[in-house]
């Protein structure tokens, strides 16, 4: 094949044939490393049952953007174009790979691409891709070792990091690159000196480099220098291959898989169990994750699959605040748990629980669900469902904080967390003033409406709260929509009850609540409430069209049907923060900017962290009666973002973002120099006047002369 | 008319404020039956404080056993059905010792029994009308017990006004020697005082409450002082122990603590529904704020519109000036 | 160790508001919701624990009618092994002692090592656990927040005084304990564990099966009945104390001392 130069499986190796050798080294690699993912799958087998191959079109779309595109990388600049580099050159290499180690087989294996211009084309670019592999092992070895970013470190109650076994992985991969470019480049310099100039390593490549350095080597150096290269080659590859699913590194194998059978509904909790419809459930014996074996299988391979790169924990609302919980602890210590449970060598033994052994139920707890991690993880590893699994195996082993006890009682009996009465969900609509110029049907039976106003229940009941009910329903009444309420026939969206892990709480809340929809026959579903938008939207089954208010106002602002008066203070700066409902997890991030931007006279700014990196405020639902272990408010470090952003209002769009927020800014001390309003508020006061306002208080005022009406505004 | 007594709780030789209360009770029942006061325990401090009971109660019996130096109700019990005449009114006070003691006696003497009471309407034929609260407060209930074969009563501390009396020629009666032996299956072993770290705010009558209007950590010791000289104890909304100032045990809301106090000092506190909500009973509740639209206001009895920290030092020293120190505590 | 659980269904204070009916008799019970009154269920979770620790069985009992064994099946949930409802039309109107004779009834009946009950229920009487001790002639310990497993024959038992402070004591087997709030955690019972028992079979017995005299229970032997309720006048909202900053310390003070905010 190349003249002059033997291949190396004609070179002798000590008393060994190259053939037999590397023949050898073939067989036994891989079939060490089939025999050990054969072990990795084994507890992916005892697994639960996941529905992953639905919509394969779609499943091969996200592969082609998120492992292929690499999309999610560039959102760390520096290392995700480390890794961009990293991962192109390993693509480029594994065609090189293959062509190589195939010679070593055989004398006369030739590929396509070997021979002829393209041949001579991909030579170069595999010479450079080697280059920049192992500048990039160097680069990222420095950087580990003498910059070592905050992310990577590794909590002490964590365990132990493995920053040795991390510069190993480099230094093998660097190894590999310089032994395929030493081979190359010992080549060459044979050839060139027989005078025989077959193929020129890539110009500035390593291999190039190599060559130059031994172009004055003895022959008989070279020979040696390319076959020990080769052997060197040929060890290190399946050495790595073999290592690699022992750490997280496995992760270049599992990747492919990962992305491919990654979650395709955002928003959506996974079922209690895939395969089992609800009617079933009550047959079911065990609810939830309580041992491993509980994961489902896409689960056990999202611990395999991570890169432990820290990403997720670095933009955890929870982790900043200092509570208990980080992601990619949550994924490491799973992951650990699988190696030890079930070794490649050594018997498996599963069957402990998980909560109490490398999970603290706080935890548990601590996550708002706020989709942050599962945003920025470049393999796509899922967390919010594992979490809600966790936390329905709490739920049905009936380990429960007892601050979470009391609501969800009252929820079973009242429909609220609040244990308010019932009866009394619509009495937000009677305040004074407000019925005489907003009146609010209730959708009983009596009375219909085409479009439904879904309160939810810490809207209809918290006094500051109700404030952004009233304000929707005379932006309703504005724009001119016949609406309604469901009053006391609606009940708690089960929206965080549901991500609580009370599942059969939330079916009760929602077949109810669906009930009651049908029955009052509306066309569309309007909320100002994100999570019941979300539970509305992904949650629950055949319903009408639902939207938040934000996008509601946006299309009228748009069209103009809606006129927004000037600010009056010109001075105030705002900033929108996204609620995760709205923002993250259902991707509205324009309409309410638009919204802001249509009030003549703003001015507004943009937090650092805005849209998919919105910080979450503390969460809501369930979430307000939790008492989290934390060194700070998370609604704290989101206030004093806005003011590092030069804001002095807050402007949100979820009554819970509200309530965090303004609690916020008094802890932090901000009272007086930072507001917050929502959106739906904001956008009430501007609704030029018509009159309304007056003429209703003008009728309170012959009702009651002795009573002032307080006009709101 | 039966016979009334008064059982009398007593510590280091200092006979507790339901003394002086239960003549009063007495009083309602029938004016003219003069109580008879019970003590029971051992040694000097049971003299000391029978003694001083001869200024109030025309008679006064003394119990006195080696069993009883610790008052175990168990054993007061078994006293109290060897000395108590057939057919009398016995008072006790409503509190961790009364609550021990009367059911079962009701049930050794074959009388009625009442708890928690809070009024006596008097009595008509064999027919005691009196007062008592349910559901934490929420409501009063007139009942009507029937005491032909007598009535023990837990007399709920505090809701009688106390009356002075001045006995003249009262008398000691030595009832010792009428208990028999006392057989103990349930036996004392220690108390262990809490700490003030332990405070339990739910169990207290008398809170003063503090929220962010103390605006420091610091201003605290303002509301420390003054709930000294009310003889109460300190608790918060949450925004304080937020901030760290005072122990989640101090947290009064849906996500703390819930208090059935008497009376209730908002000091500070806007009155947030959630803090509210750790509110039961209907307490007497006082707001103090200096934002007079502090929904606080809506909820309270008595609203004072001015700004704690000087409001409260103000209170703090005229209560000194004016008021009793606490005794039997 | 044999556990036995005294419950009661009572209206949800926490989830209620308490007002009177239209007539003056009752209280509104229209949109009451009922559950397990709250110390009750503390019992039923030391019960559980002890029983954990110790082996044995939980039985839970309540005097009342069929819609109470909606608090048994709750606790049935939660672990309890098997639950009993004492039925009979000639139980109402019992007073505290009433219930405490149909109770004991029952008790005689079976071999208890050890009865709980709630410390006190929505009348505040905190009455039947001491009552039911005393006819049964067992020791008797109320406001109980610790209970410590000595031996067969003996508990030590702390019981929560004034102060948060607690006094100690040993009190011998069979016993009477009434448990305060506090004393643990509850685990919770969820919609799930509920459905689970939903069609467990739930034993009556009325006046014949356990032997009660009839003449001892029921309304005509009642000594304490209860005639009305009602709502002491109160005013709208807090009246705002005006004048000098003296002269509404001097008015406070006066205030606080008749309802007792002073000492």
């Amino acid at each position: 094949m190349l003249a002059g130069v033997l291949s190396p499986e004609q070179a002798t190796y000590g008393v060994i044939s190259g053939q037999v050798l590397f023949m050898a080294i073939h067989v036994l690699g891989l079939s060490a490393f089939g025999y050990i993912v054969a072990r990795r799958l084994i507890p992916l087998f005892r697994g639960e049952r996941d529905i992953r191959f639905d919509r394969p079109l779609l499943r091969l779309k996200r592969v082609l953007q998120f492992w292929l595109g690499q999309w999610k990388h560039p959102r760390y600049r520096f290392a995700g174009t480390l890794h961009i580099l990293i991962f192109t050159g390993f693509l480029v290499l594994a065609i090189r790979a293959f062509k190589v180690l195939l010679l070593g087989a055989s004398e006369n294996f030739t590929i396509a691409t070997a021979s002829g211009s393209f041949g001579h084309f991909y030579e170069i670019v595999t010479d450079y891709a080697a280059t920049v592999v192992f500048l990039c092992m160097v680069v990222a070895a420095i950087r580990r070792m003498v910059f070592k970013p905050a992310r990577y470190a590794v909590p002490e109650r964590y365990g132990k990091g493995h920053p040795a076994d991390a510069i190993f992985l480099l230094g093998l991969i660097a190894l590999l690159m310089v032994a395929d470019s030493l081979y190359e480049a010992s080549k060459a310099a044979s050839l060139a000196q027989q005078g025989k100039i077959f193929e020129l390593p890539a110009v500035f490549s390593l291999p190039w480099v190599l060559k130059n350095v031994l172009a004055t080597a003895p022959i008989s150096t070279l020979w040696n220098l390319y076959r020990g290269a080769y052997l060197v080659h040929q060890l290190t590859f399946y050495f790595l291959l073999c290592y690699r699913p022992f750490g997280i590194q496995f992760h270049v194998e599992t990747s492919l898989f990962n992305v491919f059978f990654g979650k395709l509904d955002r928003g959506t909790v996974k079922p209690v169990k895939w395969g089992v419809p609800d009617e079933q459930l009550d047959q079911v014996k065990s609810f939830g994750v309580k041992k491993f074996e509980d994961f489902t299988w896409k689960h056990m391979l999202d611990f395999y699959s991570c890169a432990d790169c820290g990403r997720c924990s670095d933009n955890c609302p929870a982790n900043a605040a200092g509570r208990p919980l980080s992601p990619r602890f949550l994924t490491i210590k799973a992951r650990d748990y699988s190696f030890q449970h079930y070794p490649v060598f050594g018997r498996s033994n599963g069957n402990g629980s998980l909560v109490g052994s490398i999970y603290s139920e706080d935890e548990i707890w601590s996550c708002t669900t706020c989709g942050a991690c599962e945003e920025e993880c470049p393999l796509l590893v899922e967390y919010i469902d594992k979490i809600v699994d966790l936390r329905r195996g709490l739920i049905d082993s009936g380990n429960v904080p007892q601050t979470l006890q009391k609501p969800l009682k009252a929820l079973e009996t009242r429909g609220n967390p609040y244990g308010k009465l019932d009866k009394k969900r619509a009495e937000w609509t009677k305040a004074e003033e407000f019925q005489q110029s907003c009146p609010v049907k209730i959708l009983d039976g009596k009375q219909s409406a085409d479009t439904l106003y879904f309160v939810d229940s810490i809207t209809s009941y918290d006094d500051r709260m109700q404030a952004i009910g009233r304000a929707t329903a005379k932006i309703l009444r504005r724009i001119g929509l016949n609406f309604g309420i469901l009053g006391a026939a609606e009940k708690d969206s089960g929206h965080e009850v549901r991500r609580f892990g009370e599942e059969t709480l939330f079916r009760a809340l929602r077949d109810e609540n669906a009930e009651a929809i049908k029955a009052s026959g509306v066309q569309r579903i309007v909320t100002a409430d994100p999570h019941a938008y979300n539970a509305l939207k992904h949650d629950y089954k055949n319903l009408p069209l639902v939207e938040h208010m934000s996008q509601v106002i946006a299309r009228e602002v748009k069209s103009g049907r809606l006129e927004l008066k000037p600010v009056e203070n010109a001075n105030n700066v705002y900033t929108y923060h996204d609620p995760c409902y709205l923002g993250r997890h259902n991707q509205v991030y324009d309409d309410p900017r638009r919204v802001l931007d249509a009030i003549p006279g703003l001015k507004r700014v943009e937090m650092k962290r805005s849209r998919d990196r919105s910080f979450c405020c503390g969460g809501g639902g369930l979430m307000l009666f939790y008492e989290p272990k934390e060194e700070q408010r998370m609604g704290v470090l989101r206030v004093k973002m806005a003011a590092e952003a030069g804001a002095n209002v807050i402007v949100t769009a979820c009554p819970y973002c509200m309530v965090n927020i303004e609690d916020a800014i008094k802890v932090a001390g901000l009272e007086g120099k930072m507001s917050a309003i929502d959106l739906a508020e904001l956008v009430e006061k501007q609704l030029v006047d018509d009159g309304s306002a007056i003429k209703a208080a003008e009728i309170v005022q012959q009702e009651r002369p002795e009573s002032t009406p307080a006009l709101v505004g | 008319m039966a016979r009334i007594f008064a059982y009398i709780e007593h510590k280091d030789g200092l006979a507790n404020d339901s003394a002086i209360e239960f003549l009063g009770t007495a009083k309602k029942i029938d004016p003219a039956v003069s109580p008879t006061a019970i003590v029971a325990g051992f040694g000097a401090g049971l003299d000391t404080t029978c003694n001083s009971l001869l200024n109030s109660y025309a008679e006064v019996w003394k119990v006195a056993h080696e069993a009883l130096a610790y008052p175990n109700a168990e054993l007061v019990r078994q006293a109290l059905v060897a000395i108590l005449p057939a057919g009398c009114i016995l008072l006790v006070p409503h509190d961790h010792f009364g609550i021990d003691l009367s059911p079962g006696l009701s049930i050794d003497t074959n009388s009625a029994f009442a708890s928690d009471v809070v009024d006596i309407e008097g009595v008509e034929g064999n027919s005691l009308k009196l007062v008592r609260q349910e559901f934490g407060g929420q409501v009063s209930a007139h009942v009507r017990c029937d005491i032909s074969s007598g009535a023990i009563l837990n007399i709920r501390p505090g809701a009688f006004k106390p009356q002075e009396t001045l006995a003249l020629n009262a008398v000691l009666v030595d009832k010792s020697a009428e208990v028999g032996t006392l057989t103990a299956k349930r036996r004392f072993v220690e108390t262990i005082i809490a700490d003030g770290g332990g405070v339990d705010i739910s169990k207290e009558p008398v809170l003063v409450s503090v929220g962010r209007g103390i605006q420091e950590k610091d201003n605290l010791a303002i509301v420390q002082e003054l709930a000294d000289a009310m003889g109460a104890v300190v608790s918060c909304s949450r925004p304080v122990v937020d901030a760290k100032w005072l122990e989640k045990s101090r947290q009064v809301g849906s996500s703390g603590k819930t208090v059935k106090p008497k009376v209730y000092l908002a000091c500070g506190i806007s009155g947030s529904f959630q803090h509210l909500a750790g509110i039961k009973g209907n307490p007497f509740l006082v707001a103090i704020n200096k934002n007079p639209k502090a929904p606080i206001f809506q909820v309270a009895d008595v609203g004072i519109v001015d700004d704690i920290l000087e409001f409260l030092p103000e209170l703090t020293s005229q209560i000194r000036e004016t008021c009793c120190v606490s005794a039997g505590k | 160790m044999e556990i036995l659980v005294c419950a009661r269904r009572v209206p949800d204070t926490s989830e209620n508001e308490i007002e009177l009916n239209n007539s003056g008799n009752d209280i509104e019970r229209d949109d009451l919701v009922y559950s397990i009154n709250e110390p009750d269920n503390y019992a039923v979770e030391e019960a559980l624990q002890i029983v954990a620790r110790e082996g044995g069985h939980v039985t839970v009992v309540t005097v009342g009618s069929e819609e109470d064994e909606e608090v048994l099946r709750r606790e049935m949930a939660m672990g309890a092994n098997q639950a009993v409802l004492l039925s009979d039309e000639a139980f109402n109107g019992s007073d505290g002692q009433g219930i405490a004779t149909i109770l004991k009834a029952y008790i005689v009946k079976n071999h208890y090592d050890l009865i709980l009950t709630g410390v006190q229920a929505e009348d505040g009487a905190a009455q039947v656990g001491g009552m039911l001790a005393a006819l049964l002639d067992y020791p008797y310990a109320s406001l109980v927040n610790s209970i410590q497993v000595l031996d067969a024959k003996k508990l030590k038992v702390s019981r929560e005084i004034e102060g948060g402070s607690k006094e100690v004591n040993e009190i011998d087997l069979p016993c009477v304990l009434s448990i305060q709030t506090g004393i643990n955690e509850p685990r919770y019972v969820g919609m799930r564990g509920i459905r689970q028992v939903a069609s467990v079979e739930i034993p009556t017995l009325g006046l014949g099966e356990l032997g009660v005299d009839a003449g001892a229970v029921g309304e005509a032997a009642a000594k304490v009945k209860r005639v009305d309720y009602f709502v002491p006048v109160a005013g709208k909202g807090a009246e705002i104390l005006q004048g000098k900053r003296e002269e509404i310390i001097t008015k406070l003070i006066e205030l606080m001392k008749a309802k007792g905010g002073l000492k």
